[in-house]
């Protein structure tokens, strides 16, 4: 669209010496990801994985969970052990299409149950808290950036830890809008020449509302907001779908980022998390329009792209005494995209029983984060084996490579 | 005349331990920064002139109405349409509540000459995060600041954790509300009726987060048997209910519903005593060298560097173990520690404290909860909503996103084209900024094309960014 070309040549103009810094990667040589794409959904205040995928074949299931127990006709089949949490109704319909998986106990190697420690760990990729500085979808960027173009791109307000680290990404969320035409972006690039922090932010953000300016074209934004009545609901869900839709038109176009972190959060549910409505189920609902969005503004390049959605941990195998559920360990991690291999659940099966739970009261762990992790950058991405051990996983090689799933 | 060095302290005083220089500020202060900063160690403004809890029971009251209209509405048998147009009208009333506390605490924060007391009230309402996810604790968070945290902050920090704890928006917010002891007789009597097999009632939620942010800290050396004791003897710490009048809609102890029993928490055995068993702990709590380690290093961290000066930071914790806790001494103690006074501002302000300083740069004062929340909440910051009980973060790296510094310059551009024609930028640029304004910042705001420019251009030079 012309006007969007007079602004960024307005840009480039107001910015000169200093543009040529952070755009410099439309210079630098070397093939790309061939479009392959990877978006990680972190799920925010620990996600009830057995209220996402309910384990309905487990004897213990039902007294366990009391009050906040599904009933197998309350939620979608998926197989003969598990059913499917009834807000993932476009989820359920991709797993019917061979493109999207359940990772029903999967945890971070933290077990301290602290959201803010778990976290930490998932994203940094660190084996223990405070472990790592930067993230590891940014030490994943410096993995890929000696021989390849790539970019990264968070959605929201703020950097989440996943992205952080020198290689540099951006980060955007619905409604920013800047006159990139003024004079200000320029003069302020020269007062932030000596600012470690606000310079690159400024300059990455100068650059992400200009793919942002083409990316609304396609799709008009719109903030997401937690809703409880009906008619909310149902709206929310239709943004988190907008989102989706236009998070995948920043990532179709030329130069696009590859690498996409998005926060979703609300789901630390201590009380009335509610079963096919309640609080949990709006949040699940919202997640569902998200990975939808994604996949119908994505397009052909859907069938390049996983979506991973995890959680730092997941809640109490009982219900507690408020109909909530309080930090555990294991939780369900959702993959969808079309370059996903078809295939049942992954992963084994530890059971509820009073034996297999993890000190009497959380689903035990079987497959560790990063070993999901390193098997996608592995298979999908092409990353060496060594750099995931050392360097993108520090000290990881115990956590094997969960691979063949794409 | 002052010399360059106290012209300096001056400007650190104002902006770095207050909320940003208003015109003349800075002035005042360089006589002496440090006793000037001192003086405001008091409780006074912005604390609730009435006793005790009675804001937070009244607005408990209110909720209870407002529930009790809903249910007359939704029975009434009008259309379907009326009743959500009524019902809509309802909710916003009620909400109107917190926009009106919010608004009254940045007119506060903008227009007090006291900036290092706000901070100071600013840092341990965030330390003791109450986040307005609920409607309850929406209606709560405002009265909870006045009624919880003011009128402790200079106080003992034991009080201070159990006026924090036991305040209804902190009991609310952390499920404590609901957690019943299983042992308890309320749960025993509720298993002979129902002959329901749940184990009945705790919520670990409160427990776990006092221990974790609240006092000792993740590594404070405590397990996941503990936190399950702490909650157990946290049982019976409610919110009184509409029919016991003289504690409705205040804390409030329920022996049918605690634990009993003795607790053991951190290798202390706690006697069962009701509700003194809680306090118990958390008096405990309140004088571990953990809580005192943990919260002069946040303190250090907030007021100064992301790495804070390992002597500030020893400094800090021998005066808040010496006096078991005194928070005006500590406050004095980080006023007296010349590794506080460094120059150079590591801090990036957060979104908040860099709206509530670019006001009080040119003297103005927000009117409308309208004027200020849109942009709060796009810059990352939604007015009392903060992400999680672990508070707002405090690092740059959170708060600087490549989007939210796009943000922050719109914003920047559109108050300075609102408010710039009758201001002359280059005097608000030295009175805000005083001697910390850089010669490159001087010379371009001095050569801006436009007031208008010139005063965004002060907003987002990384000086008035930072502090």
């Amino acid at each position: 669209m012309s006007s969007i070309e007079v602004s960024r040549r307005a840009l480039l103009g107001g910015m000169a010496g200093m543009g040529i810094a952070f755009l410099g990667r439309a210079e630098a040589a070397g093939a790309s990801l061939a479009g392959r794409k990877l978006v990680i959904v972190i799920c925010r205040g620990g996600m009830d994985g057995l209220a996402v995928s309910p384990p309905l074949g487990s004897p213990d299931y039902a007294a366990l969970r009391g009050a906040i127990a599904f009933a197998p006709e309350e939620v979608l089949a998926l197989d003969g052990e598990f059913g499917l949490h009834p807000s993932l109704t476009g989820f359920r319909a991709l797993v019917s299409n061979g493109q999207a998986r359940i990772l029903p106990a999967l945890a971070s190697p933290d077990r301290a149950r602290s959201h803010f420690e778990a976290q930490d760990v998932l994203e940094s990729g660190a084996s223990t808290a405070y472990g790592a500085e930067t993230g590891w979808l940014n030490r994943t960027l410096q993995a890929l950036a000696p021989g390849r173009v790539v970019e990264a791109l968070s959605v929201g307000a703020t950097a989440p830890l996943i992205l952080r680290g020198p290689a540099v990404s951006g980060s955007w969320s619905p409604g920013g809008k800047a006159s990139v035409s003024s004079r200000l972006p320029g003069l302020l690039m020269d007062l932030y020449a000596g600012d470690s922090v606000l310079g690159p932010a400024l300059a990455q953000g100068l650059e992400t509302e200009l793919m942002a300016a083409s990316a609304r074209a396609a799709a008009s934004s719109s903030v997401a907001m937690a809703g409880t009545s009906v008619g909310e609901v149902r709206r929310g869900t239709t943004e988190a779908t907008t989102l989706g839709r236009t998070v995948a038109g920043f990532m179709v176009q030329p130069g696009g980022p590859d690498l996409v972190a998005v926060s979703a959060e609300g789901y630390d549910t201590h009380a009335n998390q509610g079963r096919v409505t309640g609080a949990l189920s709006v949040r699940l609902a919202y997640l569902d329009g998200l990975i939808e969005g994604l996949r119908l503004g994505l397009g052909r390049t859907w069938s390049k792209t996983v979506v991973v959605c995890v959680t730092e941990f997941g809640r109490t195998a009982r219900v507690n005494g408020t109909r909530g559920t309080d930090h555990g360990t294991a939780s369900t991690a959702l993959l969808a995209g079309g370059a996903l291999k078809p295939g049942g659940i992954i992963g084994d099966w530890p059971g509820l029983g009073a034996a297999a739970l993890f000190e009497g009261r959380d689903l035990r762990p079987t497959v560790d984060s990063r070993s999901l992790f390193k098997g996608l950058l592995l298979d999908h991405l092409g990353i060496e084996r060594k750099l995931l051990d050392r360097q993108v996983f520090p000290d990881s090689t115990s956590a094997a490579p969960l691979t063949g799933l794409v | 005349m002052a010399g360059a060095a106290s012209e300096m302290k001056a400007a650190i005083a104002v902006t770095r331990f207050g909320l940003g220089a208003r015109p003349g500020e800075i002035e005042t202060a360089l006589a002496d920064p440090e006793r000037w900063l001192e003086d405001q160690i008091a409780l006074s403004d912005g604390g609730s002139a009435l006793s005790e809890t009675t804001l937070t029971g009244q607005r408990m009251e209110a909720l209870r109405r407002y529930q009790a209209d809903q249910v007359q509405i939704q029975k009434s048998g009008q259309g379907a349409e009326q009743v959500s147009e009524q019902l809509r009208t309802l909710r916003r009333n009620i909400q109107s509540a917190t926009a009106m506390d919010f608004i009254e605490r940045a007119r506060l924060a903008t227009a007090t000459p006291h900036g290092f007391r706000e901070r100071w009230s600013l840092f341990w309402s965030n330390h003791f995060t109450v986040s307005a996810v609920k409607l309850s604790t929406a209606l709560l968070c405002g009265p909870y600041e006045k009624e919880a945290i003011r009128p402790h902050m200079f106080g003992r920090f034991e009080d201070l954790l159990t006026a924090a704890i036991q305040h209804p928006a902190m009991l609310l917010y952390l499920d404590q509300t609901g957690s019943v002891g299983p042992g308890s007789p309320a749960a025993i009597r509720l298993r002979n009726r129902t002959r329901a097999a749940r184990e009945a009632g705790l919520n670990e939620n409160l427990a776990r987060e006092v221990l974790e942010l609240h006092t000792v800290g993740v590594d404070g050396g405590y397990l996941q048997k503990d936190v399950t004791e702490f909650a157990r003897s946290l049982t019976g710490w409610t919110v009184g209910s509409a029919e016991s009048p003289d504690r409705a809609g205040q804390f409030t102890f329920r022996p049918s519903t605690h634990e009993p029993g003795v607790r053991t928490i951190m290798g202390r055995r706690y006697a069962e005593s009701g509700l003194d068993q809680g306090l118990g702990v958390l008096r405990d709590l309140s004088a571990h060298p953990a809580t005192a380690r943990r919260l002069c290093f946040k303190l250090a961290q907030h007021f100064v560097s992301e790495t804070p000066p390992q002597d500030l930071v020893g400094r800090l914790t021998d005066a808040w173990i010496r006096s078991n806790g005194d928070l005006a001494r500590l406050a004095r103690t980080l006023i007296r520690s010349p590794a506080a006074w460094r120059s150079g501002a590591e801090k990036l302000k957060t979104p908040y404290e860099w709206l509530v300083s670019s006001y009080r740069a040119i003297d103005r004062q927000p009117t409308t909860y309208g004027q200020i929340a849109p942009t709060l909440t796009a810059l990352g910051q939604r007015p009392f909503y903060p992400p999680s009980p672990e508070g707002w973060p405090d690092e740059a790296a959170y708060w600087a996103a490549p989007d939210a510094i796009i943000k922050r310059m719109a914003w920047a551009e559109r108050f300075s084209a609102a408010v710039a024609s009758r201001l002359e930028p280059v005097a608000i640029a030295r009175s805000s900024l005083g001697a910390r304004m850089s010669s490159l910042t001087a010379k371009t705001i001095a050569r801006a094309e436009s007031r208008s420019e010139a005063l965004a251009l002060l907003l987002m030079s990384p000086e008035f960014q930072r502090r």
